[in-house]
């Protein structure tokens, strides 16, 4: 019984690949670039438990759902786009839906200086052909990495953006990627490439989102490019349903003396597995890898990542938070490398976790490795409690219980959530942490 | 206003108030002192209700009502403040945030109208002056690097926005410089009415120069070894708290229970 239902598995989606070849022709080094993906996802498979990486992680439910890829673009109307768009964006918002780009549903206001298009039509435009050709698949690998091979098979479309040299772009730019579930049961694979040429300066807001209840399997990459000089402010928001499996990974690169500014909220999904990488491969460059993580009742949350420092004079500040209530299981895997001759290398890693409950469970494992001599480096993992002392302060000035525990978690995230720039976000994610605090806390 | 009878607390098991007798009426200010360990700290801890000690037996009776039988919050909304002899740190929530959730509940609780953050806003500024702080205290997190003395103006602050009717102030004096001192006790005089009533629990004669008690109660062994007027704790200055030990030992060396 399990054998067979494994066979389907592998099956439904080297199946629906046979279609993204028919209905998605593309350029011969993109057909040769998915067919290669195909067949090491074929090799690879998904993860399992005794993979390393995926200890703390089991994707066998996963693997035995019969998920259906979407292979061809939908034009179903989503009602009212609105509820989705942070208004700081004041209309530069893109919108893809189950993977794929809808120009219907995007609006593009103040980016007449930026390139934001479809990524596999950025690859048949002879403008842009280059580019992609050098960026894409290059910091998301997906030879030793099934689920990322199983991402870049099913590219057929996806957002491709181009910030020129020196532009600064004013306002936020916002793509949500929408899961779609009344496509019942399917499997989307959004695809963003960003690359800030020399001296740009832009802030990007990822969000992805569920429009329905139902079960979905979201596989989403996003690869970013910051060149010398460029500064880019990423805020990543994952509030899908509760019944999604939210596989990412975030890779980026960057130049000299240029900056990446990485914030990562994850409250969605009933599995969410977020790998984020930075490669500072270039002197001078600084970056920032933030992130929240809130979960409860039957939730699972796992981040994993990697700050590679090669070069030297690189700075990176890591700072993430996890609160965890009911039975709920995260998994905290931070990984910084100092390579040979990375001197004056900076690098900071703070884990702390907020457990509400006595099921909530959390395994970090913070890891150093280092190579050169003349570095600072830190790095530390806290797992803890609303502390009965803070508590009964609050008490003391006439909180009750359970407001001075909102209050006390509260304040726990906003080390993270304070940090947001977009005051919209902020705002969201106050009321998410608390929503029945929210209205009193604006002071 | 407040009954306090036979008193008995501790933690842990071991008994650290062993008959406290004490009755505060509104628009006094009683001063309980004691050497280390005589467990005045423990009497303000109680009276405020912290969760880890434990009352054995008498009673205690707030406005009429059984004090012990209400939860910590219940009795700060009730009008029982307890200032801190170590204030917490609450990361994350701004000083502003704080003070007006906790104004709002106690309004709430009395059947008014919650304040909006503007109308909040002006009565902070009113009543910081008390404390001679300033707005850059506001934004910053409760206590959150706050020195000990701008953590003890901070607790006078939080009484003079919550106006408590007995207020319990807990080695407020101590880590304190003179002039922190004199801005603290100032702080408390403009708060006292005819209508409040407050206990200072010190080790030193000190902070009563500034605030001058009604009544001096001093602690030994868990009891209430000696009472007067304000010249008590004068007296207790000179001959130190060895006097008060030396004098509760022979006075009670037969009735003392066994330990």
């Amino acid at each position: 019984m399990m054998v067979t239902e494994l066979v389907k598995t592998e099956n439904q989606y080297l199946t629906a690949f046979r279609s993204v070849r028919e209905l998605s022709p593309t350029a011969p080094w993109l057909e040769l670039v998915r067919s290669g993906a195909i067949d090491r996802f074929e090799q690879l498979d998904f993860p399992t438990v005794r993979d390393e990486e995926w200890k703390y992680t089991n994707l066998a439910p996963l693997a035995k759902e019969g998920f259906q890829p979407a292979v061809a673009r939908a034009d179903a109307a989503l009602a009212s786009i609105e509820r989705f768009t942070y208004p700081e964006t004041t209309g530069a918002h893109l919108v893809v839906v189950n993977g794929f780009l809808r120009e219907d549903l995007s609006t593009r206001m103040g980016l007449d200086d930026i390139v934001a298009i479809d990524l596999f039509s950025a690859v048949a435009d002879a403008r842009y052909n280059k580019i992609t050709r050098k960026y894409l698949a290059r910091n998301a690998n997906y030879r030793d990495n099934g689920l990322s091979a199983l991402n870049t098979a099913f590219l057929q479309s996806g957002v491709f953006l181009w910030i020129p040299k020196g532009v600064k772009l004013e306002t936020p730019l916002q793509i949500s990627f929408i899961s779609d579930t009344k496509v019942s049961n399917s499997a989307s694979f959004p695809r963003l490439l960003v690359v800030a040429e020399e001296n740009s300066s832009a802030t990007l807001i990822e969000s992805f989102v569920s429009n329905g209840d139902d079960s979905h399997f979201t596989n989403a990459i996003a690869e970013i490019v910051v060149k010398d000089g460029a500064r880019l402010e990423h805020y990543r928001l994952q509030n899908e349903n509760r019944k999604v499996y939210h596989i990412a990974t975030t890779a980026a690169e960057l130049g000299r003396a240029s900056s990446y500014d990485a914030t990562s909220i994850n409250f969605g999904a009933q599995l969410a597995r977020h790998d984020i990488s930075v490669v500072m491969d270039h002197e001078g460059a600084e970056c920032w890898v933030d992130g929240l993580y809130v979960a409860g009742a039957n939730q699972h949350t796992d981040t994993h990542s990697v700050i590679d420092h090669k070069q030297p004079h690189c700075t990176s500040h890591q700072l993430y938070k996890g609160i965890l209530d009911g039975n709920a299981r995260a998994v905290f895997n931070g990984k910084i490398f100092v390579r040979e001759g990375a001197q004056k290398t900076d690098a900071m890693q703070t884990n702390k976790n907020l457990l509400l409950s006595a099921q909530a469970r959390v395994d970090t494992k913070p890891q150093l490795e280092i190579y050169a001599d003349d570095v600072k480096c830190a790095h530390g993992a806290a797992v803890g409690q609303i502390d009965e002392e803070e508590l009964f302060y609050l008490q003391a000035r006439g909180l009750n219980p359970e407001l001075g525990r909102s209050l006390l978690t509260y304040g726990f995230a906003e080390e993270v959530i304070g940090k947001i720039k977009i005051d919209s976000i902020r705002t969201q994610l106050d009321e998410v942490v608390l929503n029945h605090l929210q209205a009193k806390l604006e002071a | 206003m407040l009954e306090i009878r036979n008193l008995h607390a501790g933690i842990d098991g071991n008994e650290i108030l062993k008959g406290i007798n004490l009755t505060v009426r509104k628009g006094e200010v009683h001063a309980i002192m004691g050497p280390n360990g005589s467990g005045k700290s423990t009497l303000a801890k109680v009276l405020a209700g912290h969760p880890q000690y434990e009352v054995t037996a008498g009673e205690v009776l707030y406005e009429g009502k059984n004090l012990l039988e209400m939860a910590p919050d219940e009795r700060a909304r009730e009008g029982v403040f307890m200032a801190f002899q170590y204030p917490i740190e609450v990361p994350g929530v701004s000083n502003a945030q704080f003070l007006r959730l906790a104004y709002n509940e106690q309004r709430k609780h009395r059947g008014e109208e919650e304040l909006d953050p503007l109308e909040f806003k002006d009565l902070l500024k009113e009543r910081a002056k008390v404390v001679e702080m300033d707005a850059s205290f506001m934004s910053r997190s409760v206590n959150e690097g706050f020195s000990g003395g701008e953590k003890k103006r901070n607790e006078i602050l939080q009484m003079a926005v919550l106006e408590p009717k007995l207020a319990v102030l807990d080695e407020t004096d101590s880590g304190l410089d003179i002039d922190a001192l004199r801005v603290v006790a100032g702080g408390v005089n403009q708060l006292l009415t005819p209508e409040n009533a407050v206990i200072l629990v010190t080790h030193y004669q000190r902070l009563l120069n500034y605030i001058v008690p009604d009544y001096v109660h001093v602690l030994a062994g868990g009891r209430i070894a000696r009472e007067g007027g304000k010249e008590l704790a004068l007296e207790l200055e000179e001959k130190g708290y060895d006097w008060i030990t030396s004098l509760d030992a022979s006075k009670t060396g037969a009735g003392a229970p066994a330990n």
